[in-house]
């Protein structure tokens, strides 16, 4: 039977990885995901998982140690956060040239310096182009529900995939989660069937040398999987439906079918903007929330659909890439840009380095979006002593010292 | 102590080492006591190269190609994967002086005090021969590198690998070198046969484009070796039972340095040379001194 508890989403997250049943689990202590992995800790000393635990020295070891894991067949898992999840750069990009369909819980958290353990999606959003899929929980209960998702499609694809989940907002706030009937998990996830297990009865070499003649190859059927686990995504989000009792989709709607305005968000600070919509509608603005849940593969025809023909975008980003602009408003803009109903995309920065997004923050953004004429890359929400708007121009940046050899 | 070298060969022909590789020899030395249920893992080496490209692979065990500081906690992965499907596959990482002593140093330490269930082998060429020739913390004192030029030779001894590892208090650890197979061939299976917990082979292999002379050298170079006590053969159990396996006959180490190219800012440099001679000498003695305190019956 589904039990129903009132959990963490680090916690809910250890249980996801526990009803995905994951037979090697090695990660590093970092807030702030470190419950996940002492959740897990437990889990298997007790027996409750049965799991290979490895307490490794760092991140990119926890990656490392997930990657011959899976290569020999077992179904591996890790959780970081922030500066953790860059050390292990290098063993993500390991990962996916291996196809190897691990999942990582990545607690998103803004990296140093200086030194903050809070709420930012910049550390996962610079994986961006590594070919991992990646998913963004805005409740406890996906927190868990998308791993269990997560793998069902990456063992399809044999692409591994992270969640990201917002430090603290979600890692460290309890909720009511049901944690599912274990043999209804099962139906619904399989155990991995992997095609290769580093079987001594066939000694092949997997992972090395390949020559121009091949390795273009190998990338174009990573992209072509990539592209596959979209359809699989909304596949297997229908079958969780049926099986585990609520559907996922790649993109969620909140008052979208009539409105002008649409506000953009992804994760936790959704809940916010979707109070704000709320409001919104009862004061007579036609405001709707598209909730982008997969980022990758980035469902680009079905943004296309949402947003094609709408009088404004805003898309909240808690994240930036610093010489453009908030990276989900980048990716919004690229899936629009040169069609006939595409709307102007207004990007605003919010929340970064934890930053309080609230119901409030969102009403501003509307507010601006509803008097402002140009579509501006970037608006920063917040930032002490501005207003919203693009970067100062008062602003003097130090000029270049003139050379000698010009004098 | 002799043991007969097997027949049985488990390399293929033909592979992409250098004529007189020291590596290859080893690799191919490994294979004969390591059983068929094994699987290595290989991070960035010469060995990368010289299992072949895609689709050749020269051996007839599984190899796994991974990332130039991650041999040890790969075999790690590998061997819990194998543990929870009930196989008792012995599972080798392979690395190189860098993957060892330098970049995967963190790795292996890591899975060392963890006392994790696998065989790591470090194959060294005391320098990164892969990239052409390169310093590593492998590199002995006086040393000819692409980056320890004759104007700059290597001016630190080698890195005490075998101390660090002995600190770990692992199960077994040990010196071998190709040039003298019985001895390898005992040590291998010698660490294969104890289960459950890390075991460590230091391979002294001589490359000789690196070092900067003759092929047919190879065997006798690495003989040298371990005649001059620079490369003494022991064993060490639990962190502090040393043995010494072979004993070696006082050959002066100017006749293991004048055989390679490398060494010559070291042989033109006489104080640098006794500085030299002192270290192996001192070296030796502790080991000495351990090997008879192991051996006396008192307390390690």
């Amino acid at each position: 039977m589904p039990e129903r508890l009132l959990l963490t989403g680090n916690h809910a997250a250890a249980y996801g990885a526990m009803l995905a049943r994951s037979e090697v689990i090695s990660a590093y202590p970092i807030t702030p995901q470190t419950m996940i992995v002492e959740l897990l800790s437990e889990l298997t000393a007790s027996g409750r998982l049965d799991a290979k635990f490895i307490t490794v020295e760092s991140e990119h070891s926890a990656m490392a140690a997930c990657v011959g894991a899976s290569a020999a067949g077992a179904r591996a898992y890790t959780a970081t956060s922030g500066q953790g999840l860059a050390l292990m750069h290098e063993m993500l990009h390991w990962a996916v040239g291996a196809r190897l369909p691990i999942v990582l819980t990545n607690v998103s958290r803004a990296m140093a310096p200086g030194w903050s353990i809070w709420s930012d999606q910049s550390d996962i959003l610079s994986q961006r182009d590594v070919g991992w899929m990646m998913l963004f929980a805005e409740s406890v209960q996906e927190a868990q529900d998308f791993i269990i998702w997560m793998y069902r499609v990456a063992e399809q694809v044999f692409l591994p995939g992270m969640v990201g989940m917002d430090a603290f907002i979600l890692s460290h706030t309890a909720e009511p989660l049901i944690v599912h009937d274990q043999e209804a998990v099962d139906e619904y996830l399989p155990g991995f069937q992997p095609l290769y297990d580093l079987d001594p009865e066939q000694p092949r070499a997997y992972g090395g040398l390949v020559n121009r003649d091949h390795y273009f190859e190998l990338r174009y059927k990573v992209y072509e999987n990539m592209e596959r686990a979209g359809q699989l995504l909304i596949d297997a989000g229908e079958e969780f439906g049926e099986v585990l009792g609520h559907k996922y989709t790649p993109l969620e709607g909140f008052m979208l079918d009539d409105a002008d305005y649409v506000l953009v968000s992804a994760g936790a600070m959704t809940s916010n903007v979707r109070q704000a919509v709320r409001d919104l509608r009862e004061k007579g603005i036609k405001a709707g929330l598209l909730r982008v849940i997969a980022f990758r593969p980035f469902p680009v025809k079905q943004i296309r659909q949402k947003l094609g023909g709408r009088k404004k975008v805003a898309v909240l980003d808690r994240n930036m890439s610093a010489g453009h602009s908030g990276i989900f408003a980048e990716e919004i803009r690229s899936a629009l840009l040169g069609r006939p109903d595409a709307p102007p995309v207004y990007g605003y920065v919010v929340g970064i380095g934890g930053r309080d997004v609230r119901v409030e923050t969102a009403h501003e953004v509307m507010n601006d979006l509803l008097v402002r004429d140009e579509p501006e890359m970037s608006l920063f929400v917040g930032v002490k002593g501005l207003p919203i708007g693009p970067l100062r121009s008062d602003y003097e940046i130090r000029p270049l010292e003139p050379l000698e050899v010009m004098r | 102590m002799r043991w007969v070298v097997p027949e049985a060969e488990h390399m293929a022909e033909g592979t992409l080492g250098c004529q007189g590789c020291g590596g290859a020899l080893s690799m191919r030395l490994v294979l004969k006591e390591l059983g068929q249920d094994a699987v290595a893992v290989l991070p960035a080496c010469c060995w990368s190269i010289i299992d072949g490209p895609w689709p050749v692979h020269a051996l007839d065990i599984p190899v796994l190609h991974t990332a130039f500081e991650t041999a040890a906690v790969v075999a790690t992965g590998v061997k819990a994967a194998k543990t929870i499907q009930g196989k008792d596959t012995t599972v080798v990482a392979w690395a190189g002086d860098g993957g060892t002593f330098d970049i995967g140093l963190q790795a292996l330490s890591g899975a060392a005090e963890r006392n994790e269930d696998i065989l790591f082998i470090c194959y060294d060429n005391e320098a990164y021969m892969n990239t052409g020739i390169q310093r590593s913390s492998s590199t002995p004192t006086g040393t000819w590198t692409t980056t320890t030029p004759d104007q700059r030779p290597e001016a630190r001894p080698k890195k005490d690998i075998m101390g660090i590892i002995a600190a770990h208090r692992i199960p077994y650890a040990a010196t071998a070198t190709a040039a003298y197979p019985e001895d390898l061939e005992h040590k291998v299976r010698t660490a294969v046969s104890i289960k459950g917990g890390m075991r460590f082979l230091h391979l002294l292999s001589v490359c000789p484009p690196g070092w900067k002379m003759e092929a047919d050298q190879a065997i006798e170079v690495m003989r040298r070796a371990v005649r001059s006590k620079v490369f003494p053969l022991y064993e060490i159990r639990n962190g502090r039972e040393y043995t010494i396996t072979h004993w070696p006959d006082d050959l002066p180490i100017e006749d293991y340095f004048s055989l390679q190219g490398r060494f010559k800012p070291l042989l033109g440099n006489d104080e640098m040379l006794e500085l030299v001679r002192e270290n192996v000498e001192e070296r030796w003695q502790t080991l000495l001194a351990r090997h008879e305190r192991s051996h006396s019956g008192a307390p390690a």
